[in-house]
């Protein structure tokens, strides 16, 4: 059984205390992503700049997620693991890495991990096909995938994600 | 550090037992131990105070003592019910009628009739999760041999017009089964006047031990036992019989049934003052289940735009101690099956709490609850992607 004592005083303490939350203003590139399962949604934002070496780096990056503890603990985990990363060192970022950090996760609770790790590869995909980069095949074949998934989220929230244009 | 208080508000799901309960009981265990089946003394003392209990519990319901079968929990009592009356009444029908919003012990038990090849239909409720008496009517059939409808859900605290079900179940001739676990010792309840032919009532909801229930089955129902053995409770529920538990169990019931109407009022006031604190406080809020024809010390609300398992996780943080109907909490992550019965959308009840009150909750209590609240509710609304508008 899941229940409060299943979370690691990480979580806790990154669902309390959460790193990067809130829009950033005029991001290089977003990503939306949701669970159709449980139906947490995440959004991540990412501003781009350049390291010494002229290599494209995750300047600033922030999460807005509406989801479980783990959920917030995950989506605030993710933007310290992307921060000041090159592109293709965030790229590499899997959800083992976002559990690690956190010690552990309850096995019910992985997926938001999982879901951190989407949103961010779908900003970094979101700034590349904006900025008319080459986009890595495997990144757009997951782009693809995820695309598939969000008609069902967009299905669910519709009418809050209406509330929101008005 | 400084321990912290700890504020229970989850009385819905189990409660504490009583000081005067632990008492009743704690005989029955060392001094008092014996077997309610042995001839001798110390079984014939186990024996008596059974039946004793017996007596108090079924004078509550203005049932007969011969009526009440003891069980382990409203679980077992559920299935009972269910399986019981299916397989002893096969010969007359195979179709037994439920609501959508049933504890799960009901939900399974029906599905796992359904796979036995029993037909279940199941009703809708309108939005305050109450059944339609009309629908009811016309659902039942020739083939029907039982109608089974909690009395006030768990989540949502709706209570049902039982007399009105029981009226039209007997005009058809069809067994009446009522869950009353979360109703039975807070509010009254007669069998009788209700045409109500089982119901199931439960010691851990009214600050008795766990480890003990009822079945109530109306002289001259047919019901097979699903445990066979020694054939204790009139050869309907063998098992040895678990003494303590079941004195406790009375003493629980007795203790309720005295202060009922006092602790009615004491608490549908705690409620109403939850509720409009809330609905105030927090905005976009909305209350889940019926304003008024709701159990005393339930409190069932969604807050768009924060998840429920957030909610939950941070008020505990704060010390205080109530359950959502959040997909995220759930084993299936799945939401709440009573909140989409009534219509909510699954985002809706992602985003509830139940908040349950009880015997030791208190007015400050309450008030700290409403202080923290909306403030947890804007944590998780400013992390959320979705915003809350004040125009909508």
């Amino acid at each position: 059984m899941t229940n409060v004592h299943s979370y690691t005083k990480k979580v806790i303490s990154h669902f309390k205390h959460p790193h990067n939350y809130g829009k950033l203003k005029r991001p290089d590139g977003t990503g939306e992503v949701g669970n159709v399962v449980c139906g947490d949604v995440m959004h991540l934002y990412i501003k781009i700049g350049k390291n010494k070496q002229g290599r494209e780096i995750i300047k600033d990056i922030g999460f807005e997620t509406y989801g479980c503890a783990a959920a917030i603990a995950t989506s605030s985990v993710i933007t310290d693991l992307a921060k000041n990363k090159t592109l293709t060192e965030a790229l590499l970022l899997q959800k083992d890495d976002v559990i690690k950090t956190l010690k552990s996760l309850p096995p019910i609770k992985v997926h938001c991990s999982l879901l951190a790790v989407d949103a961010l590869n779908e900003a970094i995909h979101d700034y590349f096909s904006k900025h008319g980069k080459p986009i890595p095949k495997a990144l757009e074949e997951f782009h693809k995938r995820i695309e598939k998934s969000k008609c069902e989220i967009e299905d669910r929230y519709g009418e809050w994600v209406g509330e929101q244009r008005k | 550090m400084k321990k912290q208080k700890r504020i229970y508000l989850d009385y819905a799901a189990t409660t504490p037992v009583d000081e005067r309960v632990i008492k009743a009981m704690t005989p029955y265990f060392g001094k008092q131990f014996g077997n309610t089946m042995s001839f001798h003394s110390a079984g014939a003392k186990a024996s008596e105070a059974v039946e004793k209990s017996r007596k108090v519990v079924a004078d509550m319901i203005y049932a007969k003592e011969s009526e009440i079968i003891f069980t382990s929990s409203a679980t077992e009592s559920n299935n009972l019910a269910l399986k019981g009356i299916a397989f002893a009444n096969k010969e007359k029908g195979k179709h037994i009628i439920i609501s959508p919003i049933e504890h799960d012990c009901v939900l399974e038990s029906a599905k796992w009739l359904e796979k036995q090849g029993f037909e279940i239909t199941r009703l809708s409720v309108d939005s305050f999760g109450l059944i339609k008496p009309d629908e009811l009517e016309n659902a039942i059939r020739k083939d029907t041999i039982l109608v089974s409808i909690i009395h006030a859900n768990n989540e949502i605290g709706t209570i049902q017009d039982v007399k009105r079900i029981g009226e039209i179940c007997k005009k058809h001739n069809v067994y009446f089964h009522t869950d009353a676990s979360q109703s039975f010792g807070k509010i009254p309840i007669d069998v009788g006047r209700s045409n109500i032919d089982l119901l199931t009532a439960s010691s851990h909801k009214i600050y008795g031990p766990k480890g003990a229930a009822l079945l109530y089955v109306k002289t001259g129902v047919t019901i097979e036992p699903i445990l066979h053995g020694g054939g204790h409770e009139s050869g309907l529920r063998s098992s040895t019989v678990n003494v303590p538990a079941i004195v406790g169990f009375a003493k629980a019931a007795e203790i309720c049934s005295k202060t009922m109407a006092k602790e009615n009022e004491r608490m549908t006031a705690l409620r109403d003052r939850l509720i409009a604190g809330i609905l105030q406080k927090v905005k976009g809020s909305h209350l889940n289940g019926h304003p008024t024809q709701r159990l005393s010390n339930n409190v069932n609300v969604s807050f768009p735009f924060a998840e429920g398992e957030s909610l939950l996780i941070e008020l505990d943080l704060a010390g205080i101690e109530v359950s959502t109907g959040s997909a995220c909490s759930s084993r299936t992550l799945a939401p709440s099956h009573v909140l989409l019965a009534i219509g909510l959308k699954p985002q809706a009840a992602h985003g509830s709490l139940r908040i349950s009150l009880g015997r030791w909750t208190t007015k400050s209590e309450v008030n700290y609850l409403l202080d923290v609240l909306p403030n947890i509710v804007n944590k998780f609304r400013s992390i959320s992607p979705f915003k809350y508008d004040e125009r909508t």
